[in-house]
């Protein structure tokens, strides 16, 4: 795919490393806001080839490690319902609830399906009119519109047997949460390109000029992030704090005006809770009063759920760039993607997993799970 | 369903249920056939089912798949497949056309390959109780004198090779079953490679380890060599072919296309004094026009995979755990 191609290429990557590197004068710390950025920095190795002062930390986008753990097991109670089709993407079913997964609710005969679009969990709901079809909504701004659409369109076909189990968060919210901590040593944002793409820039320069951070539009081949890299560390040695759009082929400052009014439309703002951080306010969506008959929390009444997270789990230091993940006593040890104690390593996007699979040479082997095969 | 996916878990399976309970020298070895001693002949030997949905895809059915699987189990062996057992379990329900489809396919992939179709069984299930067809084959084969196939023969310093282009079965697969066009048509590469390495031995029966990397794609064979041999393997990711179709369509998905499957591709591990003749010959066949050398065997890293990025960097790469899971966005 030559346009994918067009941004691996190892040249250019060279020119902006040594860019990078003669303009670094002394110690950064930037945070990557998605976990598509973190996994394609740790699977390239961009973080082993950028100067020693610009340290990278893994901010909380991963919207399967950040989706919270009541919110699961909702999941797991309504997957489990002999009349209900639970449709979900992939990366969720591996997700743990309290004690199982949705994989697990599958081999126990509930009718759990992979989809690739919302769309297809409304097909399958025309096709089912006996069935409860339930689709699992949760991420960033880039997966809220085309689930805010998929409820427009249930309504318009008058489509009865459809909901929506809602965990949508936005990211605005979760920089400023950030940078209110009292821990924070973040200096600077690599922000989600998908997000912007959809959002536009227009939340961020007030975050820009209140933290005084700089805030870099950027997007997630390894050239987008190098150039995201570039660009923030020029900021802060020359002591700015813009908005800057390094991800131009994607981002315009207004974003997508139709998926914005669709969102608008089926969601509303709310206070939404992030599995490891807590509630963050005005951090969510959730659907709106005019399309709560498609709101499968309030159709299934899934309410009394009691969650128990690991206690030995410290992924939300993780979510919130207070620790890497091999810093943690139970990482490659207790918890490794075969059983994992929290979504940061079970989730291809967690920073977690990225460090498992891709950086087990720089742990100690002794830490590691012996390797299942020889 | 992660037990079935070619991964960490279906090795755990094996190596933690069926082989302590069936016991036995031969399986010990987990090869994907078994070399035995029969009359004084060395025999490659290997059994295979076929649970494929849908029946029929681009560049393929579960028929020619039954014969090729099979029969490419045996070339890793070095073995040219002789004669195979076809079993069919039927589900209630299934079009008599389907299944004569599938058994002329089945035929024809037999004879394409050389292979006689010796025996079979019959059985039909329950209405439900299946996905209209399944296959088992088991194949039998000669393994050439002089030729000793085993990841316990990889030493440092060998030259790791795949005959072409990786992960198209897999993308040709998931374009109909998940109805995703991925702007590009997507033939599997499903083809028996008894030719290709017949070909490979001509030039030197001293080839170190065959593998066809059918689920959990080039990584699991990778993996699967470096923790039997014991050394450590190192892919320059740049030199691993994928066409631009599957990386188009790996992107999309959030898969990785070192993970995916293939039907009609090897990977080799060659002495390196060997390496360029033995690509030479691979080359001059059809199904290894495309060969590339890809890495090597390496001292360091005992029993893992490492591959050297694009840009200079360095990550492992894993056994996958189970299937590999398409990513929210």
């Amino acid at each position: 795919m030559k346009y994918i191609d067009e941004f691996h290429n190892p040249e250019l990557a060279r020119r902006l490393l040594d860019e990078i590197h003669s303009t670094v004068t002394r110690p950064w710390a930037l945070m990557e806001v998605c976990g598509g950025q973190t996994h394609t920095i740790i699977r390239h190795g961009i973080d082993q080839l950028l100067p020693e002062q610009v340290e990278l930390i893994h901010g909380p986008g991963c919207p399967v490690c950040v989706t919270p753990l009541e919110v699961i097991d909702k999941a797991l109670e309504i997957a489990s319902r002999p009349d209900v089709v639970f449709c979900s993407f992939g990366d969720m079913l591996r997700v743990p609830g309290t004690g199982r997964d949705l994989f697990q609710v599958r081999s126990e005969g509930g009718d759990v399906r992979v989809v690739y679009s919302p769309l297809d969990a409304l097909r399958i709901a025309q096709q089912n009119p006996d069935k409860q079809v339930v689709f699992f909504g949760i991420g960033f701004e880039t997966t809220a519109p085309p689930n805010a659409m998929t409820v427009y369109q249930a309504r318009r076909l008058g489509i009865r047997n459809f909901s929506l189990l809602v965990s949508h968060v936005r990211v605005p919210p979760a920089i400023e949460a950030i940078m209110r901590s009292p821990s924070c040593r973040v200096q600077a944002f690599l922000a989600a390109g998908h997000v912007c793409s959809v959002m536009g820039t227009g939340e961020y320069p007030e975050l820009a000029g209140r933290y005084r951070v700089p805030i870099v539009v950027t997007g997630f081949e390894p050239l987008d992030i190098l150039e995201g890299v570039r660009r923030t560390v020029l900021q802060l040695e020359r002591g700015e704090h813009t908005v800057d759009n390094a991800y131009p082929r994607a981002v315009r400052a207004e974003g997508n005006p139709a998926a914005k009014a669709m969102l608008e439309d089926v969601f509303e703002v709310t206070d939404r809770a992030w599995r490891g951080i807590g509630v963050i306010p005005q951090s969510g969506w959730r659907l709106s009063s005019r399309y709560r008959e498609f709101d499968a929390e309030h159709r299934f009444s899934v309410t009394g759920i009691r969650t128990l997270e690991p206690a030995a789990c410290r992924s939300g230091e993780v979510l919130q760039g207070l620790l890497k993940p091999h810093e943690c006593e139970a990482f490659g040890t207790a918890c490794t993607p075969r059983s994992p104690l929290g979504a940061t390593m079970v989730s291809s996007e967690g920073a977690c997993a990225a460090y498992y699979l891709y950086r087990r040479l720089d742990v100690a082997p002794a830490r590691m799970e012996a390797s299942p095969v020889g | 369903m992660g037990h079935g996916g070619g991964g960490a878990m279906s090795a755990e399976l094996v190596q933690h249920i069926f082989a302590p309970a069936f016991g036995g020298e031969v399986l010990a070895q987990l090869g994907d056939a078994a070399a035995v001693t029969l009359g004084g002949a060395r025999l490659a030997f290997s059994t295979d089912s076929f649970v494929v949905r849908p029946l029929f895809f681009p560049g393929g059915c579960i028929g020619d798949l039954a014969v090729n699987g099979t029969v490419n189990d045996l070339a890793m062996s070095g073995a040219r497949a002789a004669y195979l057992s076809c079993g069919f379990i039927l589900e209630e329900g299934v079009e008599m056309p389907v299944v004569a489809r599938i058994a002329q396919a089945l035929g024809d992939a037999a004879r394409a390959a050389g292979v006689e179709v010796a025996t079979g069984d019959t059985k039909v299930v329950e209405s439900g109780h299946g996905d209209g067809v399944y296959i088992n084959t088991a194949g039998i084969g000669l393994i050439p004198a002089g030729v000793d196939l085993r990841p316990q023969r990889v030493v440092p310093g060998d030259v790791v090779i795949v005959s072409g282009d990786i992960g198209v079965h897999g993308v040709a697969i998931m374009s109909v079953r998940e109805g995703l066009e991925f702007g590009v048509a997507i033939q599997s590469d499903c083809a028996p490679l008894g030719g290709l390495v017949d070909a490979m031995l001509a030039v030197t029966p001293d080839l170190h380890v065959l593998r066809d990397p059918t689920r959990g794609g080039l990584a699991a064979s990778l993996n699967e060599i470096a923790a039997a041999s014991g050394t450590g393997v190192v892919v320059q990711e740049r030199s691993v072919p994928v066409p631009d179709g599957v990386a188009n369509a790996c992107a999309i998905l959030g898969l990785d296309p070192m993970y995916v499957a293939n039907e009609g591709k090897l990977v080799a591990f060659v002495p390196r004094e060997h390496a360029d003749a033995v690509l030479a010959a691979m080359r001059a066949h059809p199904l290894g026009a495309a060969a590339r050398v890809i890495g090597e065997a390496v001292p360091d890293h005992p029993g893992m995979v490492v591959a050297r990025t694009a840009l200079g960097g360095t990550r492992v790469v894993d056994l996958p755990i189970g299937e590999q899971l398409p990513r929210i966005c």
